[in-house]
């Protein structure tokens, strides 16, 4: 057994000490990689403020232990999410000013991105059930509701046009 | 330092002074008259503005916990200075946290007087705490009340500013001052020659000014390029792109991580502990006992979870009842003449027309709320060579400045704090405990920057809750209208509370030392919080009273988004609205009959107008009004419901304010919703329990509030009739539970007297 792990972030390979098997993403990327983008708010799965996307879905990295990635598995967080879809999130986020303290945000932008990537045209419900994972403390869900469909009808724009 | 353009007016002074390379324009208050204790001549700058060879910056001393105070603040200087925010040469800084930024209007609201109380004595008190304030120089963001304190401060500052820097131009020019433009941080002459404001400040810091500059000669509503127009936040593009900075984001070379663990039951010691394995892991001496507990130094702030989990802990027991159900009968037993602590409404005469009419009677409860922030507490420290720093989010800088002196033997000058960006606070970052903790670690490690994290477990066993709230109801209708209502208020001091875990002494309050002084200590001890958003509500209602009662301390409380009149609006509006349909009069119709303020019965007329009141609604479905007066902010809401078979669907809510004045449409509307979801989601879903001592909500998966999927379409209105610039940052928590409660009866009859409304029945 390899007496390291090996885990692969925003295309960069890292090289842990074993002894972090054990250790959730989150603080892997916080703390050793100094990624402060995804952020610490309940350490459950509850709040959703941890999100990144681990190939392409969305998850909570706070209960992700880095021993269950392999360096084939691409985690992409907040500060390389910088996919089509996920700037238009960001430009939509901007557009509606939708942070007020913006603690929550880079968690629900990369739910928000996950969503579109799946869902070209979500609605509602499609938001609903999968936001409601990400706490907002401030209460801007009405503005990251705004915020998603907007950025789902700009890509859908650029797509046609 | 010298040279100073004192331009007066009102209570203000500004003036200049000349650094290297340009100057600093502030102001100061010119002090009041019965509080004057300095000699007048004596005054020294509080700047504003920067303006030198590196460019221009703007002074926010009211710190941003989500609320947009940087911007808000920055606005109101680039307007009368005529610079463009997203300009690269202009910089917002939160400077450094000083006395003479004290926080002018944050007290007033302990006034026993409603906020529709013009009378002398009402405004000669608030001009007391105002000089009181600066007396102790309250540095403090809170109480919605930063552009209230702001609004004249900062748009004068800029406004001489832009005047020297005129003069200056004129004089280098030789063209007219009154034949000058400026715009975007020039000067501009007519014939089309441009000086930038950077190269004109150091002449502009030997300018003395020959004519005052009035809150008259400010920009005109319609004139501002800036205010009242739709801003972009200055940091929104961060907030929106994982850039922004937090203090739990502080990543220093060479920094250790460390968790805290103290005794759940709040305010109790440890007795004992066993560590063994933390101290196996990573050494004795990084295993450090603290007030009240423990904390571990590790290499990650997990480790550090970990580690500090691990130790075996045996806590003293709580000082105070053991559980909810025990705080209650205290609760119930506080409606007596010795715990009564203020009846601050009482007209007509309730007594006897209790005893003649049809009494409705009801009781009401709330329970104790957590502020959990999304960020959970935090702070940096470092303690080397006698000086002490302090990275922290925090609301009251300077108190915490005074606390570590206290507990390094420091000299305040050798303690720096730099006030980090928050991840929300609602009040919660008015404490400083989890600060202490910092220093205490600090104390303990001389030399290592530490940076320390609370758990969500340990910020919510930790929290000093809103206090729990019960209300007894008694009120008489006759003919179609509302005729009396008295209204018991038990609750927690909370402002008691706060005032014993500060660590500045508050002359007045200990001691009073001058009759001002003691007047407005006198004021404090009446306890407003008691009752605040239940005694102040501008209703005429023929005999109406309002009581309040001190519960004896237990679980120490402090200030929760809206304070005191989130639960006593509650309270005061759900019962108006029984008596109102006891009486069977029109929810709407008779709150505008009864209303004696002008400004509240527009907003109430607003709402109505905005929700369709009175059209009709499909079968199952109810509409209810609420209507609370907080922060000086009227507030009326329209909430509308469904019964489902699966329960109540929140369909809509219409919400109305009166700010006197919007400076930023956008971020004004967000903390409107905002306001109106923490109100809703709480109503709804949220409750602090205790047992054995301890909090029994320890995350979120048990402290839910609001999520995306209950969280109705909301319509938004500000209306800007008063005559005074009020914050909006609290004011529409208030009304949101009560319009939802009224709403819930309007659709199904059931009247719900205690929150969360969850308890009683089910939402979708
Ligand atoms: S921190 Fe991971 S979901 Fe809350
Ligand atoms: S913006 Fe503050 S928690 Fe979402």
């Amino acid at each position: 057994m390899a007496d390291y792990v090996e885990i692969n972030v925003n295309g960069v390979r890292h090289r842990l000490d074993i002894r972090h098997k054990r250790t959730p993403l989150l603080w892997i990327l916080r703390d050793e990689l100094k990624l402060t983008g995804t952020k610490y708010g309940c350490g459950i799965a509850q709040c959703g403020a941890c999100t990144v996307h681990i190939n392409g879905l969305s998850r909570r990295s706070c209960v992700t232990e880095v021993g269950e990635l392999t360096e084939d598995d691409k985690v992409i967080t907040i500060e390389a999410a910088d996919s089509t879809i996920a700037k238009a999130v960001k430009e939509s986020w901007v557009q509606h000013q939708v942070a007020q303290c913006g603690y929550c945000q880079s968690g629900q932008i990369m739910s928000a991105t996950a969503l579109l990537s799946k869902n070209k045209n979500p609605t509602d419900d499609d938001i609903d059930r999968v936001m409601s994972g990400n706490l907002c403390r401030c209460g801007t869900y009405p503005l990251i509701r705004k915020a998603i469909k907007t950025a789902a009808k700009s890509l859908t724009e650029a797509n046609n046009g | 330092m010298g040279n100073l353009a004192a331009i007066t007016r009102r209570s203000f002074l500004i003036g200049s002074v000349a650094i290297t390379g340009g100057m600093l324009i502030g102001c100061q208050s010119k002090g009041f008259s019965l509080l004057q204790r300095k000699s007048k001549d004596k005054t020294h700058l509080t700047p504003y503005i920067r303006i030198d060879q590196t460019g221009i910056t703007i002074i926010t001393p009211r710190a941003d916990m989500g609320q947009g105070a940087y911007s808000v603040q920055a606005a109101l200087v680039a307007e009368e200075l005529d610079v463009e925010l997203d300009d690269d040469s202009i910089q917002v800084d939160h400077g450094p946290p000083k006395p003479e930024y004290f926080n002018g209007k944050v007290l007033s609201e302990l006034l026993p007087f409603a906020s529709t109380d013009n009378s002398k004595w009402a405004v000669r008190l608030r001009n007391f705490t105002e000089g009181f304030s600066e007396r102790i120089g309250l540095f403090m963001t809170g109480g919605s009340s930063t552009v209230a304190d702001a609004h004249y401060k900062l748009r004068l500052t800029g406004a001489v500013a832009r005047q020297l820097l005129i003069m200056a131009a004129a004089e280098r020019s030789k063209v007219h001052k009154n034949k000058l433009k400026t715009e975007n941080g020039h000067v501009l002459l007519p014939d089309g020659t441009k000086y930038s404001y950077v190269e004109l400040a150091p002449e502009a810091a030997d300018i003395k000014l020959s004519e005052e500059i009035k809150i008259d000669d400010l920009k005109l509503k319609s004139n501002c390029r800036v205010l009242g127009k739709p801003m972009q936040r200055v940091d929104m593009v961060d907030k929106c792109t994982g850039k922004q900075k937090y203090g739990i984001d502080i990543n220093k070379d060479g920094m250790l991580y460390a968790a805290v663990r103290t005794n759940p039951r709040l305010g109790g010691k440890i007795i004992s502990y066993d560590a063994k394995f933390a101290e196996s892991i990573v050494g004795k001496d990084k295993v450090i006992p603290i007030s009240g507990g423990v904390g571990v130094i590790a290499d990650n702030t997990w480790q550090a979870f970990e580690l500090v989990d691990s130790i075996d802990i045996k806590w003293e027991d709580a000082s105070y009842p053991e559980t909810s159900y025990q705080m209650w009968e205290e609760f119930e037993n506080s409606f007596t003449p010795w715990r009564k602590k203020n009846r601050l409404k009482n007209e007509g005469n309730v007594k006897t027309a209790l005893e003649q009419g049809d009494v409705v009677e009801a009781n009401y409860r709330v329970p104790y709320l957590a502020h959990a922030p999304l960020e959970p507490m935090n702070a940096t420290v470092l303690l080397e060579d006698g000086r002490l720093d302090i990275w922290v989010g925090t609301q009251i800088p300077l108190f915490v400045k005074s606390v570590a002196a206290k507990l390094t033997g420091l000299s305040e000058d050798n303690i720096h704090v730099y006030v980090e960006v928050m991840g929300g606070s609602f009040g919660r970052r008015l404490e400083d405990d989890f600060v202490c903790q910092a220093i205490e670690l600090a104390k303990a490690r001389p030399g290592d920057l530490i940076k320390m994290t609370w758990s969500r477990e340990e910020d919510m066993t930790h929290d000093f809750p809103r206090t729990m709230q019960l209300a007894k109801a008694r009120g008489v209708v006759n003919n179609g209208k509302v005729e009396a209502m008295d209204l018991k208020i038990a609750a927690l001091s909370t402002t008691a509370s706060q005032f014993s875990r500060t660590t500045i002494s508050l002359p007045g309050l200990r001691m009073p030392i001058s009759i001002p002084e003691a007047i407005i200590a006198n004021a404090l001890r009446k306890d407003v919080a008691l009752v605040s958003g239940a005694w102040d509500q501008p209703f005429s209602i023929p005999n109406y009273r309002v009581t309040g009662y001190k519960v004896p301390s237990m679980v120490p409380v402090s200030s929760w988004r809206s304070v005191g009149a989130s639960g006593n609006g509650f309270f005061h509006d759900c019962f108006l609205d029984e008596l109102i349909h006891a009486a069977g009069a029109d929810p709407l119709e008779e709150r505008i009959r009864l209303c004696s303020h002008s400004v509240s019965s527009k907003v109430l007329e607003k709402v109505g107008e905005m929700s369709n009141w009175g059209s009709a609604l499909p079968a199952g479905s109810g509409r209810g009004v609420a209507y609370t007066l907080s922060f000086g902010v009227p507030v009326a809401e329209v909430v509308e419901v469904t019964n489902t078979a699966k329960g109540i669907k929140i369909d809509k809510a219409y919400v109305v304010a009166d700010v006197g004045k919007v400076l930023d449409p956008v971020n004004i509307e967000n903390q409107m919703m905002g306001g109106v979801i923490w109100g809703l989601g709480h109503a709804m879903n949220a409750e602090l329990t205790y047992k054995d001592g301890k909090a029994e909500q320890t995350n979120f998966h048990a402290y839910e509030c609001m999520r995306m999927y209950q969280t109705p379409e909301i319509e938004i209105c500000a209306l800007e009739n008063a005559d005074e610039i009020r914050g909006i940052g609290e004011p529409t928590v208030p009304p949101a539970a009560p319009a939802l409660a009224n709403a819930i009866f309007a659709a199904t009859g059931q009247r719900i007297r205690e929150l969360p409304l969850n308890k009683h029945i089910k939402f979708i």
